[in-house]
């Protein structure tokens, strides 16, 4: 049985809609972040592994065993996903018991394992209440404990912070340390780096279905820094600005624009490549009508995620 | 053979009592089940108003126990096999998937270590038992008030007579086309979200069932049910189309027809789970 969650060029499309593209991730022991903004991917990925959706493309393994193998794989595997609903009339008690019969146990056995896994959320005195008359966060805590009670050695988790109280938020991270720390698989998915970066033994970065940077804080940093940026400059004479940014050695690409008037450049150095362009301006050699980022970089992306700048905030 | 034999068969036993625990209450409880009761009982409200009218007339009810017979075997065979099963089953069998999608449940299910095909036979047998519960109970109730109302000559037709080989008969038909038309609504809720236009369609191939080449009518769950009724129902005009029997058959093999029938489209239906994905935001 091998040792890691391992996809292999991994793309999952809906339609001509991409939910991933040529996704390769290999995932020890420990906690893993999916961290990116929404729309990035990051649910996609764990509905692959979880075998809920089937890739286009490309192969997925957990532990060995492929996701649509469900007899054997959800006796490994707890999904925290993200949908906030429950079946109609049941109570927080009911709800993992029920679930936890179809693992196959039944009884007392049952009967202890749901009530455990209410008390490592903290929802022992609710577990005989509606799930109906539950806060956001108790659900989410609901759902958390179901996904935990048949004591899994990986345990997938969808946004399982949204909508915890301070206290919730905090005492829930201290569990996944702990069972990080006990060695299990736990993969969390965030759209904020910072609410993550602290506990995760490894960070993977999304944006717009790939895998932007992966790898512990430092090295994600590091990959984003060299990630090229792409920016549109409207001018009167994009051929003229070509051949001045080719000569520079952070430059990577320069395409004039389908429409002529401007040029795309892509450049390793986005800072050095400003300072560039003002010099080009002062020299009244081209006239610069706009520069403007010409996608959602990696940098931006990494920018809003840790909602700072990209050399400070998250150790 | 002995493969069959080295499937973990206890296990799966256990998951589908599982479901069955689990999906019963949705279907015996859900709001969305009224109707279903309404197409069960209302026979037994119309059946209280003839009772009714029949003491206000004067007339001596005994002296019809004949003719409510006929009128009890036209309820069963045509009204509730025909029609109200039909539909009942149509809002049982459809939303056993379609409501744990459009409540976005299904995924609790999937995220467990059962097998798609073991879950579709599950959910199967729980809409199969509270079709055939619900409309099993309202045909027990309609005869009960049927005879009851004759009196002593009714409790003698029932108990000393045909009339309990005869509920029995109904009731035998009544569960099998829960299972046979539950089986196919099980199906086609896996492809169509509005089972109206199919549901439109499988009653047009049901009705023409007895025109169809003899090959064909064995497709038909309206071929194997027919060879259930215990009384021959009026076969001239139209009607003919719901109560003539092509190619009899005797009753124990078009039990087994029909169950093999059904368990084919349910296999069916368990190899389209298997292709399932979840994506509640296109559903």
């Amino acid at each position: 049985m091998s040792d890691r969650i391992r996809f292999e060029n991994v793309s999952k499309f809906y339609g001509e809609v991409l939910g991933v593209n040529g996704v390769s991730l290999s995932i020890g022991p420990g906690i893993t972040s999916l961290v990116g903004p929404n729309g990035s991917g990051k649910t996609t990925l764990m509905n692959l592994m979880t075998g809920l959706l089937r890739p286009t493309q490309g192969r997925v393994e957990v532990l060995g065993i492929a996701p649509s193998d469900a007899e054997r794989l959800f006796r490994i595997v707890g999904y925290c996903a993200q949908w906030d609903s429950f079946p109609k009339g049941v109570t927080g008690y009911q709800f993992i018991r029920d679930y936890l019969s179809l693992h196959g146990f039944k009884g007392e056995g049952a009967h202890k394992l749901a009530w455990a896994a209410l008390e490592r959320v903290d929802l022992t005195a609710a577990g005989d209440r509606k799930v109906a008359g539950y806060s956001k966060g108790m659900r989410q805590r609901v759902r958390l404990a179901q996904a935990l009670a048949h004591r899994p050695s990986v345990l997938v988790l969808d946004e399982p912070l949204n909508g915890l109280d301070p206290m919730a938020r905090a005492e829930t991270i201290d569990l996944f340390e702990s069972l990080g720390r006990q060695g299990m698989y736990v993969i969390i998915s965030s759209h904020i780096l910072e609410e993550v970066d602290r506990i995760s033994d490894s960070v993977v970065l999304m944006a717009s279905g790939y895998v932007v940077a992966e790898g512990n804080i430092p090295q994600v940093r590091q990959e984003v820094k060299d990630h090229p940026v792409q920016v549109l400059v409207r001018c009167s004479s994009p051929s003229l600005l070509a051949s001045r940014v080719f000569i520079q050695d952070h430059v990577v690409e320069a395409k004039i624009s389908n429409d002529g008037r401007g040029l795309l450049v892509r450049t390793r150095d986005a800072e050095e490549f400003y300072k560039m362009l003002n010099h080009v301006a002062a020299d009244g050699v081209v006239d610069i009508e706009t520069v403007a980022p010409a996608d959602e970089d990696v940098n931006s992306i990494y920018q809003y995620l840790i909602g700072s700048s990209g050399d400070g905030g998250a150790q | 053979m002995s493969s069959l034999l080295q499937q973990p068969w206890t296990t799966w036993l256990s998951q589908i009592a599982a479901i069955l625990r689990m999906d019963l209450r949705k279907s015996f409880f859900a709001r969305r089940g009224a109707l279903v009761y309404l197409l069960a009982l209302a026979p037994a409200l119309l059946i209280v108003l003839h009772a009714m009218v029949d003491h206000h007339s004067g007339m001596d009810p005994a002296s019809h126990v004949g003719e409510d017979t006929q009128i009890m075997a036209v309820i069963v065979q045509v009204y509730y096999i025909r029609f109200a099963v039909f539909f009942g089953c149509m809002g049982i069998f459809t939303w056993l998937l379609r409501g744990e999608i459009v409540e976005k449940t299904l995924h609790y299910y999937l995220l467990t270590p059962i097998r798609r095909e073991v879950l579709a036979a599950g959910k199967f047998f729980s809409g199969a038992i509270a079709a055939s519960a619900i409309f099993g109970g309202g045909i027990v109730l309609s005869f009960a008030l049927m005879y009851g109302h004759i009196g002593a000559a009714g409790r003698a037709y029932v108990f000393d007579g045909a009339g309990l080989s005869q509920l029995g008969a109904y009731l035998l038909a009544t569960v099998m086309a829960c299972v046979g038309y539950g089986s196919v609504f099980f199906a086609l809720s896996l492809v169509f979200k509005n089972p109206i236009v199919p549901a439109a369609l499988l009653m047009g191939w049901e009705t023409i069932s007895g025109i169809l080449p003899s090959l064909l009518q064995k497709l038909t769950i309206t071929y194997y049910l027919k060879q259930l009724t215990p009384l021959d129902t009026p076969s001239t005009g139209l009607m003919a189309l719901f109560t003539v029997v092509a190619q009899p058959l005797p009753k124990a093999v078009a039990v087994l027809g029909l169950l093999l029938l059904s368990a084919v489209v349910v296999a069916c239906a368990g190899l389209g789970m298997r292709r399932m994905q979840i994506s509640y935001s296109v559903d």
